[in-house]
């Protein structure tokens, strides 16, 4: 038996999903910010890889002083109240709390995090401006995580910004693929439009950049061109009987779900295929969207997955089942999914082997495929000397985020192949850095 | 089964918890509450002639997420009709004849003291206490601490009480003085009973940062209140002790301020109190907090094999010494236990800004090590370690020598200028400024975040509020 009815309505919809790290109040910010034990050269501020001054603006709030804290978080990350939600916080700061050592819970640190800066939001307080003009504009490509940031960091640094995305919404990751229950729609248009506020950069949406003469327009308009891109669509599998109906990719079926709620429809037997931590995402919410059945096939033993046990941990908590050591051989069916016939398989020696003889078929009426995202090759292929590694990644430096084009920077999904927000949100500062290095080094 | 019971200078009650002297003994109904949940006794709320409260009249301390470890207040004596007060501390001596019911008193002339002293006598009190203690309102007025702090005028009082007094009087000193042995001297010249204390200490709790008054604000403005609650319990022990020390006060002891539970009241009778007087804590906990009191002090006598309360009355006096008088030779060190080591590293930096640089942090490990040679066993690590029992200090002395500050003193091996080479002030040597800059300098936070710099920020001051 499902645990989740479909949800009909808006109210049931948020119900299903209701949020994993649920805002906190004051009395509860107060308590869980009195725990903080200071320590010295803090775990928690190198686990992160924005870097944020955790102790501080615990302590901060544990004062009283919540827009000081939030100016201590935006300072570092601009995806200040996001990732406190978005972020796989367990292996991170809190995973690297020191009260895991000594068998405490850890500090609530992504839950305080969003707490301070969602107040400031709220109180729509001015923390940040743009620095003083210095004539010189950038393009961005992208709104998502990587393009805001970069956005951000080149206001302040004095640069006019325009950034061009091929959606209606800005944000990326955060309101179009991250599940619903880590964060809301509301929320995360929230931040950016404050953060839009603050810094005043200009976003134009709808605006897809296509073509090399999209390119070549943003080449000689502006003095340095930002690609925050992300990854493109779901990855084919190549299996017969892929097109049939309700045959879909994670991320497709994430957007949807972000995007229209209670009103995207889900099988009664759901097979997500994939271990990563989309594939986590994709089974557990179509099970809170009501379906009644929900497996999580994966070609690998359980320990072998990508995901964080964490979120494999919240999946089965929704009664999502696991099939390990199959890999899928046809999506079967007619004309609509109807199973996915698998073959199992055995790992030998760190390889990957089929048991001959071992096909089965297990029913089914969905099938979300969560097994990785294609790179925007084509695309990048427009743009003149820039080179892509053999896993389709933009090649840039490390330490400014430039590209073998001088004139185009990078970071983010498109640069690091995909990781976290909090990752796309520290390396465009470095990048927005390496603009400004670049183009005050070459005056 | 210990006896909790007592016989404090005459005045006999079930156990040693009494309520003292404030709201929570306002009236006949919340004693009467307070004998039925288990309290010993009850030192009524001062009598006096009825004075007029102000609203508000409580401010409070809150670290961090606790509430209320400090608390003060700047309400005055009883503001009920006096023969309300004596109509009903008959009726509670009717109901609980044996429990013990003390009248706190406070008035001005000797034929005031005269007439309230036969009036609660009267209405069946087992005892009197005279409030020289109350650090607010009253003082102005020429009584309470104002009292207290003139040990001749309180003698004389305390005189004019006794010559009319038939039950036990307690005199109740402040701690708004220099040496509390002072005021406890006078009481036992002038012929009191015993001694109770402390009363409340003279404080500001807080400042409102948007009012700009200080707590607890009386239309918009305040004064300064009495302080007690958890806060102040150290600064009651220390004067109990030296009360309980002092040849010439040898009166038993009320001791008051900062009881909580068993434990502070154990402490309070380790350093010479025979009975023991609660407040804050039944004002914020509610008199219920009584059974824990009188069943964690059962399981301690029973433990220790303390039949009376008076078994363990003082019995830490003998060790606290004057500082002159302690072991120059006994020497600890602090050990880490890596094993139980969590590598917040607050030891480190406690030591290393606060104390004696005696702690090194190692590569490759969170877990910080002792430097021996320059560890002088102060104990700061300790204390501020999260984890219990992380870091021990143990004993590296041989424990065969013995040496005291005052011994070396009449040994005249001390010196006593500073043109004295054992000072260490011969020629007044004044370092380089580099000298102590020549340390290796430490990574400090934050770390990342500043090194990507920082957006430039908004025009306006961000002012909290």
């Amino acid at each position: 038996m499902a645990e989740y009815l479909p949800p009909t309505t808006e109210q049931e919809f948020h119900a299903n999903f209701a949020q994993i790290k649920p805002r906190m109040n004051n009395t509860e910010a107060l308590y869980e910010s009195s725990r903080c034990l200071f320590c010295f050269d803090a775990p928690c501020i190198k686990a992160c890889p924005t870097g944020i001054d955790i102790p501080q603006f615990i302590r901060q709030i544990n004062t009283g002083n919540v827009t000081g804290a939030a100016l201590t978080i935006y300072e570092a990350n601009y995806f200040g109240n996001a990732c406190g939600k978005v972020c796989p916080t367990e292996v991170l700061c809190e995973g690297a709390c020191v009260y895991n050592l000594q068998d405490v819970k850890p500090i609530e640190i992504g839950r305080l995090q969003s707490f301070a800066t969602r107040q400031v939001i709220e109180s729509d307080r001015k923390l940040f401006g743009p620095g003083l003009t210095n004539g010189r504009k950038v393009a961005v490509i992208g709104a998502g995580p990587a393009g805001i940031s970069c956005a951000c960091e080149l206001r302040a640094l004095g640069y006019e910004v325009d950034v061009f995305e091929a959606r209606s919404q800005p944000s990326g990751l955060t309101v179009y693929g991250v599940a619903p229950y880590k964060i809301t729609n509301e929320e995360v248009l929230a931040e950016m439009a404050y953060l839009q506020a603050q810094f005043g950069y200009r976003v134009q949406y709808n605006s897809p950049i296509t073509t090399r003469e999209d390119l070549q327009a943003l080449e000689e308009a502006y003095d340095a061109i930002f690609l925050g891109i992300g990854l493109g669509k779901t990855n084919a599998l190549l299996l017969p009987g892929e097109e049939r109906e309700n045959c879909v990719g994670a991320v497709e079926f994430i957007e949807q779900l972000r995007q229209h709620h209670h009103r995207v429809a889900v099988g009664r037997k759901v097979i997500v295929l994939g271990g990563g931590n989309t594939a986590m995402d994709a089974a557990s919410e179509s099970s809170r969207l009501g379906a009644e059945n929900v497996i999580l096939a994966y070609r690998r033993g359980k320990e072998e997955m990508g995901a964080y046990d964490f979120e494999y941990d919240l999946a089965k908590s929704v009664g999502v089942k696991g099939l390990f050591n199959v890999a899928p051989v046809e999506i079967v069916g007619n004309g609509k999914v109807e199973g996915v016939k698998f073959i199992r398989t055995a790992t030998v020696d760190g390889q990957v082997q089929i048991v001959p003889g071992s096909e089965f078929v297990e029913p089914c009426d969905m099938v979300i495929k969560a097994t990785g995202q294609a790179k925007q090759t084509h695309f990048l292929s427009y743009i003149p000397g820039l080179q892509v590694d053999s896993k389709g990644r933009v090649v840039a430096d490390a330490y400014t985020g430039q590209t073998t084009n001088p004139k185009y920077f990078a970071s983010g999904d498109a640069r690091n192949g995909g990781a976290e927000v909090v990752n796309a949100a520290a390396e465009a500062k470095v990048a927005a850095r390496g603009i400004h290095t670049y183009l005050t080094s070459t005056n | 089964m210990p006896d909790l019971s007592i016989n404090f200078a005459g005045i006999k009650s079930p156990n040693p918890f009494w309520l003292a002297s404030a709201p929570p003994t306002n009236s006949g109904y919340q004693v009467m509450k307070a004998f039925d949940a288990g309290w010993g006794g009850a030192v009524w709320k001062t009598l006096g002639v009825p004075v007029v409260n102000v609203s508000s009249r409580y401010g409070s301390v809150n670290y961090r997420d606790k509430r209320m470890i400090g608390f003060n207040n700047i309400e005055l004596i009883s503001d009920r009709p006096l023969a309300d007060n004596l109509r009903e501390i008959e009726e509670v001596k009717k109901y609980f004849p044996n429990h013990a019911v003390i009248a706190s008193l406070m008035v001005q002339s000797r034929a005031e003291w005269h007439q309230i002293v036969r009036d609660v006598t009267n209405a069946g009190s087992d005892g009197i206490e005279l409030n020289f203690g109350c650090p607010h309102g009253m003082c102005e007025r020429g009584m309470g601490s104002a009292v207290g702090q003139e040990p001749e005028v309180l003698r004389t009082i305390v005189e004019w009480v006794m010559e009319v007094a038939q039950i036990p009087v307690i005199v109740k000193l402040t701690p708004n003085i220099s040496d509390i042995t002072e005021p406890a001297r006078a009481a036992r010249l002038g012929g009191a009973d015993a001694i109770s204390l402390i009363n409340t200490i003279q404080s500001i709790v807080g400042v409102d940062l948007d009012k700009f008054a200080p707590y607890p604000i009386v239309d918009g403005k305040g004064t300064n209140g009495g302080y007690c609650g958890p806060a102040v319990k150290p600064i009651a022990l220390n004067m109990i002790k030296n009360c309980a020390q002092d040849p010439e006060v040898r009166l038993p002891i009320s001791g008051i301020g900062g009881i909580e539970n068993w434990r502070d009241a154990v402490e309070h009778i380790l350093l010479g109190a025979s009975s023991v007087q609660v407040c804050t804590a039944a004002m914020h906990f509610g008199f219920g907090i009584i059974r824990e009191m009188t069943a964690g002090l059962e399981q301690y006598m029973t433990e220790k094999g303390f039949h009376t309360i008076y078994d363990m009355v003082g019995k830490a006096l003998p060790n606290v010494l004057h500082w002159e008088e302690l072991n120059l030779k006994y020497k600890v060190t602090a050990n880490i236990h890596e094993d139980k080591c969590i590598g917040c590293q607050l030891c480190y930096t406690a030591c290393e800004d606060g104390a004696h640089q005696a702690i090194a942090l190692r590569e490759g490990t969170r877990v910080p090590e002792i430097i021996e040679e320059n560890c002088v066993g102060c104990n700061l690590c300790s204390l501020v370690c999260p984890v219990e029992n992380c870091i021990t200090m143990e004993r590296t002395d041989s424990g065969t020598e013995h040496l005291t500050w005052k011994e070396r003193t009449e040994a005249e091996t001390i010196p006593t200028t500073f043109n004295d080479d054992r000072a260490g002030g011969l020629h007044h040597w004044v370092p380089e400024p580099t000298a102590a800059l020549g340390k290796e300098k430490h990574k400090t936070l934050p770390g990342k975040a500043r090194q990507l710099g920082n957006p430039a920020p908004a025009t306006d001051v961000v002012n909290e509020s």
